[in-house]
């Protein structure tokens, strides 16, 4: 975020807020899919998104850069309204780097390609400096011998690890994470938490789709729980998981950690 | 204390299932039917080849001047002999039949010189794609340099059916995949124009359009302009052929899961760049083999301006065999047109599986 940009944003909000939802509806035909969402994250916070499926959780991420567009109510990213011009949506797509369920790589290029894409064409980076930093990326999520290789010839973990590279690669200032372990196989989807964990660490903004509990626990500064388009509850995690509110949160919790 | 899991060794396959015998066993005699019908297929090569080996090779005729020369009873390939320029270049005056051949050699070297690594491709492309055409077309027309000017109506044979079939797919090309994405944007307007465009195109057929473009289009135009009978029937072709490509390209396009784009533009990417950069190479990949079918269909199909009165590769031999010296050679000429188009043909679908392989990153093992 730019000065301005920043001074913006907190001349709004009097505080740092980074991403800022108001009154925010959205339907799917005639399905209300989120209704009336309020809700703020502040700069450097960690967010858990969690609730059964059809909730709305991965649509609301997915609104915070447009990939998804509501219909009424305004969704601030950086002091910037997401509406439907164009410029504004990819200013805010640069800045916010997004990792999908199924990892979404370009099969066609291979992992440094995929890699260097968008900083070369979208930030106009000389080729040779995105490079290097997409094998800096690369080595931070630990799979930089695997740069000539194709997306195809890697497993699940690994591409998932490199999708992540991926977004960083941009220098995002917000990571959406929708749902990133649920394609994966057990054994690694511990290998994906910890490069999430260590990115949590160095203090980026963070909005996560998961059911991984014990994430949440430790990483997450707020968890925030949805049920029927609705925030249902949004509380620091020892309180959320100890302390829930709501019936409806203590029926989902002892359902996911007492299967 | 844990025990230590360590894989078993992997051990090579039965013999049973490696090398010719294996093979033979495997795909000719796996089974009674299989047997069957593999010595019923070498029972009809048995009864087939024989006989056109004898009329095609062993009783023919190469050299004579009519068909009264061709008395072996076998094929009368004399005819193809003293008709031979004609097929390849129609009524181009035969001293400057050097510039056609010309033109094709440095297409030729042109496209072998992608071959070298030192060489720029870039630069390769855009003289293939800009310069060459200009060159060639002076080339084929002349007016200019000293060149004797050869009117159009005089170019035919197999020359013009590769220059009808080169340039209708070269630009038939792009228009196909422009329409493509056009039918699937979500811009009202662009969508409506290229969905009229492409259903109203292949709702008729290509002899329509070629009439269209050889009679009809002169008639509407204001007196005095007019222009290029061949280049008319080059548009038809081409906007007909761009129609087929457009589907062709849409399905490919509706093949690429939705995360695709998705990523693309969560990346900020701009909508040119994500299809040029991340679908089209992914889409067009997927559908090499319509495609081809495509370029296949649309080089048979210009076979039809015969009709509006140019005398392509077949129209040359089909006026030839009105040739009273040699009437009774239609078999022979139909045969060298079908193995002319047959190798050009099977080299275009040979090319595309190997582009096909080339391409595959999915499950390349390095």
């Amino acid at each position: 975020m730019t000065d301005t940009n920043m001074a913006r944003a907190q001349l709004a909000q009097g505080e740092e807020a980074i991403i800022e939802f108001n009154d925010v509806n959205k339907w799917y035909g005639d399905f209300h899919v989120l209704k009336n969402i309020n809700f703020s994250i502040k700069k450097g916070e960690r967010i858990v998104v969690c609730g059964p499926s059809g909730s709305g959780k991965s649509t609301m991420t997915r609104c915070i850069n447009r990939l998804e567009e509501h219909q009424k109510g305004t969704i601030l990213v950086d002091g910037v309204e997401m509406n439907n011009n164009l410029k504004n949506i990819e200013a805010i797509r640069k800045d916010v780097g997004m990792v999908f369920q199924h990892f979404n790589l370009f099969p066609h290029l291979t992992i440094l390609e995929n890699l260097t894409l968008a900083p070369i064409w979208v930030r106009k980076t000389p080729k040779k400096e995105a490079e290097e930093m997409a094998m800096h990326y690369l080595e931070r999520v630990k799979i930089a011998n695997q740069a000539l290789k194709y997306p195809g010839q890697l497993s699940g973990g690994q591409q998932q690890r490199v999708a992540i590279a991926r977004g960083l690669c941009m220098q995002p200032r917000i990571m959406l994470f929708d749902e990133p372990t649920s394609a994966l196989d057990p054994e690694m989807i511990k290998e994906v938490l910890d490069v999430m964990v260590q990115l949590a660490e160095e203090g980026m903004t963070m909005v996560c789709v998961t059911h991984e509990m014990g994430f949440a626990k430790t990483v997450a500064d707020r968890v925030v729980f949805m049920d029927a388009g609705e925030i249902v509850e949004a509380n620091e995690p020892h309180e959320f998981f100890d302390n829930p509110q709501h019936d409806r949160t203590q029926m989902f919790l002892s359902q996911i950690l007492n299967h | 204390m844990a025990i230590i899991f360590k894989p078993s060794p992997s051990l090579p396959p039965p013999s049973t299932s490696v090398g010719a015998v294996a093979w033979v066993r495997q795909n000719l005699f796996s089974s009674p039917l299989n047997i069957f019908l593999t010595f019923f297929s070498l029972y009809i090569v048995y009864l087939l080849l024989p006989p056109v080996i004898e009329w095609a090779l062993i009783d023919a005729t190469w050299e004579g001047s009519s068909k009264a020369a061709c008395t072996a009873g076998g094929a009368c390939w004399a005819f193809i002999g003293v008709y031979f320029d004609q097929f390849m270049y129609g009524l181009y005056p035969e001293a400057e039949t050097w510039r056609i051949n010309l033109a094709v050699i440095l297409l030729v070297v042109m496209v072998g010189a992608f071959a070298i690594k030192t060489i720029n491709k870039l630069y390769l492309s855009i003289a293939i794609i800009v310069v060459y055409p200009i060159v060639a077309y002076f080339l084929f027309a002349g007016g200019v340099f000293g060149l004797e000017e050869v009117e159009t109506s005089l170019w035919g044979g197999l020359f013009l059916t590769v220059l009808l079939g080169v340039i209708g797919i070269v630009a038939s090309f792009p228009l196909g995949i422009v329409l493509a994405l056009g039918r699937r944007s979500e811009m009202p307007i662009a969508k409506s124009v290229c969905v009229v465009f492409i259903e109203t195109i292949r709702a008729v057929p290509l002899i329509t359009i070629l009439f269209m473009a050889s009679v009809m289009i002169p008639l509407f135009l204001p007196e005095g302009l007019n222009f290029n009978k061949l280049l008319r029937v080059l548009i038809g072709i081409t906007l007909f052929s761009a129609a087929y490509m457009a589907e062709v390209v849409r399905g490919g396009l509706q093949a690429i899961p939705k995360g695709q784009y998705e990523a693309a533009d969560a990346m900020g990417l701009t909508y040119w760049q994500s299809m040029i950069l991340v679908i089209l190479p992914q889409a067009l990949k997927l559908v090499i083999p319509g495609i081809v079918n495509s370029f296949i269909a649309l080089f048979k199909d210009t076979t039809l301006v015969y009709i509006v009165g140019m005398f392509d590769f077949l129209g040359r031999i089909q006026a030839a065999n009105h040739d009273s010296n040699w009437l009774g050679t239609t078999v022979e000429g139909y045969a060298f047109a079908a193995l002319i188009y047959w190798i050009i043909c099977f080299g275009m679908s040979r090319y595309s599986m190997s582009l096909e392989r080339k391409l595959e990153t999915g499950h390349k093992r390095n």
